[in-house]
């Protein structure tokens, strides 16, 4: 569901030569090739693609970081190779690799960041949701990477963008830094602002985005809400949903057993001692089966999950599962 | 944590993004560049300690002697030469250098300073601290017994910036071209070869003939003659003036077109 309203990024036809490269005895090489992706305001939109794909590049060409070889692109209206101050201070860039100095200490650094705008958010605030004041007293260099990674979002945040660039914002993210920096990307979505983020792991995107666009050896092999690439996945397989359901239990059950003829055609699978998945063209029936039979053996199972086919799966499917 | 979603963040009726004025942005980023620098003890090493070891050391041995002036008239101006190198060309270098490779240059120049602001934050730290490496140089040396030629200070200014500019020049496209330790040891090897051999201090008829007739093509030598013309005869050196010019320019340029911002 793309809003009526003007793009907030809007890309067409993005086409990056770096080069000339020795390695290709001198030739350029093509690492975006007709990236084309538009991204609203109040929404996240996912650039989701294996190492390599030319998400970074795409991204850095949007910041005006690299100049583009073909192609179009507005970043609210302007063009970013263009850019001046004025734009510059409308977008927030969290950087892959962070861009803050090693030797500076995070409060400093977040204030003379902020002297850059003519209207900085409240450092206070800032500092206190990111838990920055927790590390404030030690130099970037001595920062474990979540501490960094939230330090280098509060640098991209603090002169109030309306659009947010986040390069891979979950890599080297502890899990309580990962709730942290979500919780808080959630929460600017819903203020209204545009964030567009890069990342090769599924689960951020299926956690965040609300478009996603699936980006493979320098184009678009995709794009859709989590849900219609889910879709898109599930009705590709000649209309038979494939789904898997795993549950942990007592080690050593005989699921053969248990479904009888039923499990005909079904993947079964004892993954770890007490930990099973079921794959295959799972109907109700199936699962009558299985709930009869732990009812009459006095089986509880500690844990169960049905699902469809995830949005891995989907991008495995996409982008070719034998090429890597 | 907050009753509204973004009551923590954004306050309510927040003013639009916009940025800080030019010269706010300049001098704010000139000012943190200088504390950095002046907080960096090697720095500190290489734009204050030895330029003084030097002064002493050419003040306190014969070498300087029998070219028509007092020792230490002729040690301060290239010492003086030798400051600029230090904090243009060494210091700079590094710091720029280490500052692409960990994306300090990236980031900085996506927020509203930008890459032109970023660079002028650069030059007026170098600038900075060659003001306060003049102070020190400057008593220290008046202590010394130096006695500057009476209209020598505008010459002298004058070329020292203009040799800073060079070096700056120079500094940056060695640190945009280079991995950050090729920086470093260029510009530290470059330093100590052109302290001592560049014509900087030692003024060239006192260098083997091969280094002393290079050094008139040299930053170096033309900034350290330049600074004693200016400082012994008041006189502004207009072939030394040349040849900084067309060090300035040349690798300015190479750096606007080889610089790496990545």
């Amino acid at each position: 569901m793309r809003s009526p309203e003007s793009p907030v990024l809007s890309i067409e036809g993005l086409i990056k030569d770096v080069g000339p490269l020795a390695a290709l005895d001198g030739k350029m090489l093509r690492v975006v090739n007709g990236v084309s992706l538009h991204a609203e305001r109040g929404q996240v939109t996912a650039l989701l693609g294996a190492n390599g794909a030319g998400k970074t590049t795409t991204l850095e060409c949007a910041q005006g970081l690299q100049k583009r070889s073909g192609g179009s692109i507005r970043l609210l209206g302007e063009d970013p190779d263009l850019a001046g101050a004025g734009l510059r201070s409308r977008v927030g860039v969290m950087l892959q690799d962070g861009g803050l100095p090693p030797s500076a200490r995070p409060l400093p650094l977040l204030r003379h960041i902020a002297g850059m705008y003519a209207n900085p958010l409240p450092l206070g605030h800032l500092v206190e949701r990111l838990g920055i004041d927790s590390f404030s007293r030690s130099s970037v260099r001595r920062l474990s990477g979540g501490q960094k990674q939230r330090l280098a979002l509060a640098a991209a945040l603090i002169g109030n963008p309306e659009v947010l660039f986040l390069d891979e914002p979950s890599a080297g993210l502890d899990p309580q830094s990962r709730q942290i920096v979500f919780e808080l990307i959630a929460e600017l979505r819903d203020a209204g602002m545009g964030i567009i983020l890069t990342t090769h792991l599924m689960d951020d995107a299926q956690r965040l985005a609300d478009y996603v666009y699936i980006i493979d050896a320098g184009h678009n092999v995709a794009e859709g809400t989590v849900a219609e690439l889910l879709q898109h996945g599930e009705a590709s397989r000649d209309g038979i949903t494939e789904r898997t359901l795993s549950f942990d239990a007592p080690a050593g059950l005989d699921l053969r057993a248990a479904l009888g003829g039923l499990g005909e055609g079904l993947a079964l699978a004892e993954d770890r001692a007490g930990s099973y998945t079921v794959t295959g063209a799972l109907a109700p029936e199936h699962l009558a089966r299985l709930t009869a039979w732990w009812a009459e053996k006095g089986i509880m199972p500690a844990s169960l999950r049905l699902e469809a086919r995830s949005l891995e799966d989907v991008f495995l499917d996409i982008s070719g599962r034998d090429i890597r | 944590m907050s009753t509204t979603p973004t009551a923590g963040l954004v306050p309510a009726g927040a003013a639009p993004s916009a940025p800080a004025p030019l010269l706010r942005r300049i001098l704010l980023q000139g000012k943190y560049e200088t504390l950095a620098m002046i907080r960096n003890g090697e720095q500190l090493i290489l734009a204050v300690i030895l330029p003084l070891l030097a002064l002493f050391g050419l003040t306190v041995t014969p070498l300087l002697d029998g070219l028509g002036a007092a020792r230490v008239d002729i040690a301060v101006p290239g010492i003086l030469a030798l400051c600029a190198m230090s904090t243009a060309f060494t210091g700079q270098g590094i710091a720029t250098g280490f500052d692409r490779r960990y994306g300090v240059l990236r980031f900085l120049s996506t927020t509203p300073l930008g890459r032109a602001g970023l660079i002028a934050g650069k030059i007026l730290a170098v600038l900075a601290v060659l003001v306060l490496q003049l102070a020190v140089v400057g008593a220290v040396a008046a202590a010394l017994g130096w006695r500057p030629a009476p209209g020598g200070w505008l010459p002298g200014l004058t070329m020292l910036v203009l040799g800073a500019a060079a070096f700056t020049a120079l500094g940056l496209l060695v640190a945009g071209t280079v991995r950050p330790e090729a920086t470093l040891a260029i510009t530290n090897l470059l330093w100590m070869l052109l302290g001592v051999l560049g014509g900087i201090v030692v003024p060239a008829v006192r260098l083997p003939a091969v280094a002393g007739n290079l050094a008139h093509f040299l930053p170096s030598g033309a900034l350290g003659e330049a600074m004693r013309e200016a400082f012994l005869h008041g006189t502004f050196a207009l072939p030394q003036l040349f040849v900084l010019l067309l060090w300035t320019v040349v690798p300015g340029a190479a750096a606007l077109r080889w610089f790496k911002w990545n």
